[in-house]
């Protein structure tokens, strides 16, 4: 069980050289090992999505991966969605929809609907809320999530 | 009443009132914002609790050896280890009240026996979570099981068992709430209506699990806690006096707070063995709550049984209510009597009851104890009344709104006292709102008098739908008070300090905005530091709605005070006179010329120079600090209509409209006050419809992860319309009340109204929640079958 791993992950462009056990899930490599805490962890059983990443290009739910599958993976968290001090349309849209109370649940949001919108931007309302069951939000009751999502959708088409 | 105005000439931007957007959000959106598992701390240990697996056990013997061999391990400690640490073996937080029969205080870890799955026993701190997981599996407990209580009937049950072996009995408190002559009213009632409700228990689910972190400081011998608590103030004081520590030297922050809704503003057992921990072994100690923990030792709510009764005129008018409660409380006194209590005083309180007689009861149960969660009593306490008035309304023939507009409290009887105190002993009086026309309101923009032929149109089609209807009021703005100091900085930023605890809801934003108003309309200059002990000793934190009442009375009348000294202190150095001038910006300015000071340089010139005289002879320093002090509580009130469709093959219930007419006061922020009210009823529609926690007959969980127990998510939220109206609260300058349970109360009620009125072709009566497929099922075969 103790055996540690050699691994790399780059995180939002950054390379972290990292060993660990190989138990230890995506999630808390990338939050404790190499600092990114952006990423939050709801239930640790892949339900609320707060943990989501995206790692390659596809959205994962980053509880329910070991870092070890990673090794060598490119991986995008919240804290990359920002271009220095200019805000991702999602971003923004969150702001101006109120579509984030507490925050935590906020991160895995950000990166279920950027993966999506980047696979299909131009998502019908029901795909869009489809897409957006995937997640659990205690705070908004989702409606202000739904409506910033498809502003921010708009947005990046225009 | 409304905010006092500024002059009208008054060019500074407005603040308060206004939607504006929230200073929280930049550093949440770009994952910088930090919560307390984010902290980490050089030489920082993780701990990891040994709990029980049984419901009611007597605790043999501990043995920590095996975990203290295993790799990685600090400590494995039970009670007995911490002992030298701590002045008490217990938590001691029940809130005062006459009505005890038991004292039943949690330990910091059980020793002798445990009463609820989940309980702690020993913790171990090790170098990592997993290490000290791995660890406390080799902790062995040799526990002899004992009789276990699972609900209240089975509490009160005579010769049956105890949920504590060395208490006499199970029934923690007893509460009657009672006035006018309620044998009379039923003695000349033309109708009686009466039913047994029951209204299932459910968790808080805040996203973010708890946590703490202690880390004590030897060079200044102090002990920082961060803790994800509504209540950073009452921590401090609990832990000094556990610790037997100075208050100076115990600080406690609560960092971003995902969530809380109530759980959170309890003091828990990990609170104080992190804390002991951290001074014991002198090294930083972290304990995260995962979501199984949270699933059986956060405080839980709701579940409660009635047996109530309604005696009416025969035009539909309420005459009395009689009935009882039964409590299931958990395990262990956490809070107090106060879930009861709201419940008992919210029956009748949007209705004229000439005479009401409630006999509650706080069961013991072996779970987990019951503590509030957003809406705390109010949803239960609204279901069982609005559930009767449907009834009532089909057994005189009249509409379902007639007979509530019938017996709705009016507005000329505002403020409108009723016969019932508060648990401080003064009495509950509506404060201010016109609860028939928030009726109205709603009524007309949900075509409710044309929902029949919608209805029949729909029937025709085979579909079921519904429409219901309720009525709600909350008790907001829990007294005595909540402190905040407004500060201008000689570098003109205005700093904001209160003990008001932000966890989720925008606190700071709001106490932004009242401070902003007076102070220039910058919202961008303004800093505010809320939850943390050493910014603010006194004050208590958030729970009941109260924050925007109490601490935005506060901070609104040191932002005036403020305002008031800086003009004077300008007016002298400008040579004019205070009412000459107004603050803009970050800067005083002088009508009619372009004369102008900074704020920073007038903070700075009352800072004072030695040998010298302040300008104006004033007082030294730009800040004030105000505690304004309310006891009456500030009642928000509303009504709700909500539409579903049933389908009577699976039993599933779409939520297809949801509709709510309130009035929380004076908004501060409309933005704010919206997002409150959507969250609330989504809280709402999963208490009736999806959240069931689950136990066996050995109270034994048996929903713990988000598989088994459900929470609403995006596709079962209806479409919402929300209509505002805006009564001032007369009890406080700014006419605010509270809106954070508003969403949750009504939600339960209405939706079980409008499933009822769409399964009417059956004859089905929707008597307790939530109401899963099966349930519903069950209900009509069984209606069928009558
Ligand atoms: S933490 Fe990964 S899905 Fe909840
Ligand atoms: S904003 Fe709090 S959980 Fe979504």
């Amino acid at each position: 069980m103790s055996d540690r791993i050699d691994i790399t992950l780059t995180i939002n462009g950054e390379r972290h050289d990292i060993r660990v056990e190989p138990r230890k899930t995506l999630a808390d490599a990338i939050r404790d090992d190499c600092g990114w805490t952006g990423t939050h962890l709801g239930c640790e059983h892949g339900v609320c999505g707060a943990c989501t990443v995206i790692v390659d290009g596809a959205t994962v739910r980053s509880c329910l991966m070991f870092a070890v599958q990673a090794d060598g993976a490119s991986i995008r968290t919240v804290e990359g969605l920002a271009q220095g001090e200019t805000l991702h349309p999602l971003q923004e849209a969150f702001i101006a929809n109120h579509a984030l109370q507490c925050g935590f649940c906020t991160p895995g949001f950000l990166m279920l609907a950027a993966g999506a919108i980047e696979r299909n931007p131009r998502m019908s309302d029901a795909e869009l809320i489809e897409v957006l069951s995937s997640n659990l939000c205690r705070c908004t009751g989702y409606e202000n999530i739904v409506k910033a999502v498809r502003s921010a959708m708009n947005q990046m088409q225009a | 009443m409304t905010a006092e105005p500024r002059p009208a000439a008054d060019p500074a931007p407005h603040t308060f009132g206004r939607p504006v957007a929230r200073v929280e959000d930049d550093a949440l959106l770009r994952g910088r914002a930090r919560f307390v598992d984010d902290i980490h701390l050089p030489g920082l240990l993780e701990a990891a609790f040994v709990r029980s697996p049984h419901a009611h056990a007597r605790i043999r013997s501990i043995d920590c050896e095996p975990a203290r061999a295993a790799p990685g391990v600090v400590a494995v400690m039970t009670f007995d280890d911490l002992r030298d640490v701590l002045t008490s073996d217990r938590l001691v937080v029940a809130m005062p009240s006459p009505s005890y029969l038991l004292e039943v205080h949690r330990p910091i870890l059980a020793r002798h026996e445990t009463v609820h799955v989940g309980e702690a026993i020993a913790v171990v701190i090790a170098a990592s979570r997993y290490l000290a997981e791995d660890a406390a599996a080799l902790v062995e407990v040799d526990y002899d099981p004992l009789p276990v209580v699972a609900d209240c009937h089975a509490a009160l049950a005579e010769g049956g068992a105890r949920v504590h072996a060395d208490l006499p009995h199970n029934v923690v408190a007893e509460l009657d709430t009672a006035y006018g002559d309620v044998d009379a009213a039923f003695a000349g009632a033309a109708e009686v209506v009466e039913d047994r409700f029951w209204l299932h228990r459910g968790g808080s689910h805040s996203m973010e699990c708890r946590g703490v972190v202690a880390s004590l400081d030897p060079l200044e011998d102090r002990l920082t806690v961060w803790s994800s608590t509504q209540t950073p103030n009452v921590a401090q004081r609990l832990l000094c006096d556990l610790l037997a520590r100075d208050s100076d030297a115990i600080r406690v922050v609560t960092p971003e707070l995902g969530g809380g809704f109530g759980p959170k503003l309890v003091f828990y057992p990990e609170e104080a063995v992190v804390a002991a921990s951290a001074v014991k072994l002198g090294r930083p100690v972290k304990w995260i709550e995962d979501r199984r923990e949270h699933f059986v030792v956060t405080t839980q709510e709701r579940d409660q049984h009635w047996e109530m009764a309604m005696a009416l005129d025969a035009e539909g008018r309420v005459l009395g209510m009689r009935g009882s409660l039964l409590h299931d409380h958990g395990a262990y006194t956490a809070r107090g009597t106060n879930v009861v209590f709201a419940s008992a005083i919210t029956v009748p309180l949007a209705y004229n009851v000439p005479a009401y007689r409630l006999a509650s009861k706080l069961l013991l149960t072996n779970k987990v104890p019951v503590t509030p969660i957003r809406g705390a009593g109010q949803p239960q306490a609204a279901f069982v009344m609005e559930r009767l008035l449907d009834q009532a309304a089909r057994r005189l023939g009249l509409d379902r709104a007639e007979i509530r507009r019938r017996n709705l409290v009016q507005p000329e009887q505002m403020p409108c006292r009723k016969p019932m105190k508060l648990r401080g002993g003064t009495f509950v009086v509506l404060d201010s709102g016109d609860y028939p026309a928030a009726q109205r309101l709603v009524m007309e923009k949900a075509g409710w008098d044309d929902f029949p032929r919608r209805q029949a149109e729909a029937r025709a089609q085979g579909r079921h739908i519904g429409l219901g209807l309720v009525n709600y009021v909350e008790g907001t703005g829990r007294g005595p008070f909540e402190p905040v100091r407004v500060r201008v900085a000689a570098n003109g930023r205005i700093h904001v300090a209160s003990s008001a605890t932000a966890m989720g809801q925008g606190t700071k934003t709001m106490l932004a905005q009242v401070v902003a108003e007076q102070l220039g309309g910058a919202i961008e200059n303004v800093v505010v530091t809320t939850g943390d002990t050493a910014a603010m000793t006194l004050g208590f934190g958030g729970f009941n709605s109260r924050q925007a009442v109490m601490a935005g009375s506060s901070a609104h009348a040191a932002a005036v005070k403020v305002r008031a000294k800086a003009l004077e202190a300008a007016a002298h150095m400008l040579e004019a006179r205070p009412d000459e001038l107004t603050i803009v910006g970050t800067h005083i300015r002088m009508r009619g010329n372009n004369r102008t000071i900074g704020l920073g340089e007038v903070a700075r010139a009352l800072e004072g120079i030695a040998g010298y005289v302040l300008p104006g002879n004033l007082e030294p320093g730009l800040e004030a600090t105000e505690q304004v002090i309310v006891h009456d509580m500030a009642f928000s009130n509303g009504s709700a209509v909500a539409e579903v469709e049933v389908d009577v093959e699976t039993g599933h219930v779409q939520v297809l409209r949801y509709l709510l007419a309130h009035d929380c006061g004076q908004m501060i922020n409309p933005m704010l006050v919206d997002g409150q009210v959507i969250g609330g009823i989504a809280h709402g529609i999963g208490n009736a419809l999806f959240e069931w926690m689950g136990f066996d007959a050995n109270a034994q969980p048996l929903t713990n992860n988000y598989g088994e127990y459900l929470l609403v998510t995006a596709p079962e939220m209806p479409s919402i319309e929300l209509f505002h109206r805006e009564s001032p609260s007369p009890l406080n300058t700014l006419g605010i009340k509270g809106v954070g349970e508003s969403g949750v109360i009504p939600t339960p009620a209405v939706i079980a109204s409008a499933v009822e009125d769409a399964l009417q072709p059956f004859g089905v009566r929707i008597s307790h929640a939530p109401l899963s497929p099966m349930d519903i099922l069950d209900l009509i075969a069984r209606a069928d079958g009558a």
